[in-house]
């Protein structure tokens, strides 16, 4: 069970302690902190930087060392409870901080309690950093919250229902095998665009999801478009957050092969390399189309937003136009079930979130404050 | 009257958008004559098609590449008998909103059978929406202007426009080919194509693209003012006083772009 008081006391839940973002804040942090520890006790402000120096020589080995630790922990401590997990690093802060203390003391006399008080300063950085992450991450969630109504009802374009559900309309006499399966799609993709998107999924679910998506799609432009996917090198285990790519196809249908009666390729070109999951989608470029741009442009900042929530600094999205084609460039890290590890499941809610054949326990992200459905928010633009 | 057969033209980007249309067609012929004549998957096609069938009715969708609904049902009106226009639109409250103002027929899509019916009944005692309220509509700028040759409809392509003039009750449109004469305010082609086209004088608009430079000319009383050059044409177009300040900002824009060329 949740206990009730994660709900509103600060949150003691532990950052991703390899997350490159979360690493740089720790160190800017510290570093700042020295400095302005520096300035409070140096007594002229000419010996400021003479005192920053000093303190740092004691301040930056305990803090490598003490990154360095908790990144060979962070899968362990992932796997812990939220305040075990912030005892342990308490406890871990005092052990390096006791070794740092001893080494220097060998070079340089310390007046006597010196070390208590380099303990008691090493603690107190650790309680404001702790607090900082989870203010930072209670600072995220409501903005999310609040937008996921309104992004839900956004999110799905009713000129795609519409039209979709007119086009199986038109295979019921004629095929009534295939407007099947596009009814079962079209609940498909309905069913994760309704559910809670707050957890993130394997990548093979949400390429699957395109498919579907791209299967309507065709439906209904036929010849008009043509998909090339690329997914030889792609790591179907990779965690990533829900509905990443289908906004983005659906963009690229809707901006670059709808507006032309020439036939047009989107391309999906998904890889692994260098510890990164990359994402290429491109789509023809149509400049004459005359379509609005500011719902593609609100789609991209949308899931810009939901990966820097899920994975900082390391998510990037980037997108261009070059040689007459569109293109939207995803990198983020390779991170699966198993090398992410679940917080204790929480058997109630969750599992009746998801879809009974797809949930893996394992599959969900630690990340308390997640984004949920912060979806697109695309109004509606006036068109046919 | 009952026992002529209503013609319809069945106009639509999307395959099955059409074929569903056609199977709700025969699904009214039971009920009332009607024969459906021919389908279209823009509007460009489905103009060029009623030169060679007529058409009573066009039911067409309104966003579509190459033409748009809209836009058709504008060029439409200057055939010499313009089929009456009902516009199928999957769903957008602005459009929908839009219509409702300016009374212009629409079904929403999926259509159901009944509402089609009713109004193709309709369509008999129906005159074809004017212009005026046409304009009304939200819509993008149109991609053609047209005008009537021959009791043909021919469409002049927006960005080969060089020009347009207003001279007594016509407007010339002139392009690198030839000249064709319009009649519309020159003040709304301003307003529609601003982006594109540059006002130089009361009664003339030049496409920003076609402007070769400028050159100081004498006039006939002494006072010099400004000539535009264009591309591909050899005549010039005099500025007017109070158009000069574009001479500069045009000026500045080519010099601009001929910086970002060459660099």
């Amino acid at each position: 069970m949740q206990p009730i008081i994660r709900q509103n006391a600060i949150s003691l839940e532990l950052p991703d302690l390899r997350n490159l973002g979360t690493i740089l804040r720790i160190v800017l942090a510290v570093n700042a902190m020295t400095a302005v520890a520096a300035l409070v006790s140096a007594p002229q402000l000419d010996l400021w930087t003479a005192q920053w120096l000093d303190m740092t020589a004691v301040v930056e080995p305990h803090l490598i060392a003490e990154l360095a630790v908790l990144y060979a922990l962070a899968p362990w401590l992932g796997r812990q409870s939220s305040t075990t997990g912030a005892l342990v690093v308490a406890v871990i802060t005092v052990g390096i901080g006791l070794g740092v203390h001893m080494l220097v003391a060998r070079h340089v006399p310390q007046p006597p309690f010196a070390v208590l008080r380099h303990l008691l300063i090493a603690l107190c950085a650790y309680a404001t950093l702790l607090a900082y992450f989870g203010l930072r991450a209670k600072a995220l969630s409501p903005a999310i919250a609040e937008s996921r109504l309104q992004a839900l009802q956004a999110r799905i374009r009713p000129h795609f229902l519409f039209n979709s559900l007119n086009a199986v309309l038109s295979l019921i006499r004629s095929d009534p095998r295939q407007a099947e399966t596009a009814l079962l799609d079209l609940a498909d993709l309905f069913r994760v665009l309704m559910r809670d998107n707050r957890e993130l999924v394997p990548l093979a679910d949400e390429i699957e999801l395109c498919r579907q998506y791209l299967g309507l799609e065709k439906l209904r432009l036929s010849d008009r478009l043509s998909v090339e996917w690329h997914l030889n090198n792609m790591p179907g285990d990779a965690l990533v957050p829900p509905l990443m790519l289908q906004p983005l196809l659906e963009n690229a249908v809707y901006h670059g092969i709808e507006p032309s009666s020439a036939p047009g390729v989107v391309s999906i070109n998904i890889f692994l390399k260098g510890g990164d999951v990359h994402a290429i989608l491109r789509n023809p470029y149509q400049a004459e189309g005359g379509r609005h741009h500011a719902g593609n442009k609100m789609a991209l900042a949308n899931i810009r937003e939901r990966l820097k929530l899920h994975f900082d600094a390391e998510g990037t999205l980037e997108s261009r136009v070059r040689d007459a084609a569109y293109e939207v460039h995803i990198r983020i890290p390779y991170r699966t079930a198993k090398s992410t590890s679940a917080r204790a499941p929480e058997p109630s809610t969750p599992s009746a979130r998801r879809k009974p054949d797809r949930d893996t326990p394992a599959a969900r992200s630690r990340l308390p404050a997640a984004a949920p459905a912060l979806l697109d928010g695309r109004q509606g633009v006036p068109r046919g | 009257m009952a026992d002529v057969p209503l013609r319809v033209l069945i106009v639509d980007d999307e395959t099955p958008a059409r074929r569903r249309l056609r199977e709700l067609l025969s699904d009214c012929a039971g009920a009332l004559p009607l024969a459906c004549v021919g389908e279209a998957a823009n509007g460009r096609e489905a103009l060029e098609l009623l030169h060679a069938v007529s058409a009573d009715l066009v039911l067409t969708d309104i966003e579509m590449p190459e033409m748009g609904g809209i836009e058709f049902a504008r060029h439409v009106l200057k055939l010499p008998q313009p089929p009456v226009v009902i516009f199928t639109t999957a769903h957008d409250e602005h459009a929908v909103e839009a219509f409702e103002v300016n009374a212009v027929d629409f079904l929403v899509k999926p259509v159901r059978v009944q509402r089609l019916l009713a109004a193709l009944e309709k369509v008999p005692r129906l005159r074809p929406v004017s212009a005026t309220r046409l304009e009304a509509l939200p819509s993008t700028a149109r991609r053609f202007l047209s005008v009537t040759e021959r009791s043909r409809v021919v469409l002049v392509p927006v960005e080969e426009i060089l020009y347009l003039k207003a001279e007594l009750k016509y407007i010339t449109i002139r392009t690198a080919e030839r000249e064709y004469l319009l009649e519309e305010s020159l003040t709304k082609l301003e307003e529609e194509f601003g982006s594109r086209l540059v006002r130089v004088h009361r009664n003339c608009l030049v496409a920003r693209d076609a402007i070769r430079g400028f050159e100081r000319r004498a006039g006939g009383e002494g006072d010099a003012h400004w000539e535009v050059q264009l591309k591909g044409v050899p005549e010039t177009l005099p500025v007017s006083r109070r158009q000069q300040s574009i001479v500069r900002e045009i000026g500045r824009e080519n010099r601009h772009r001929g910086e970002e060329t060459t660099s």
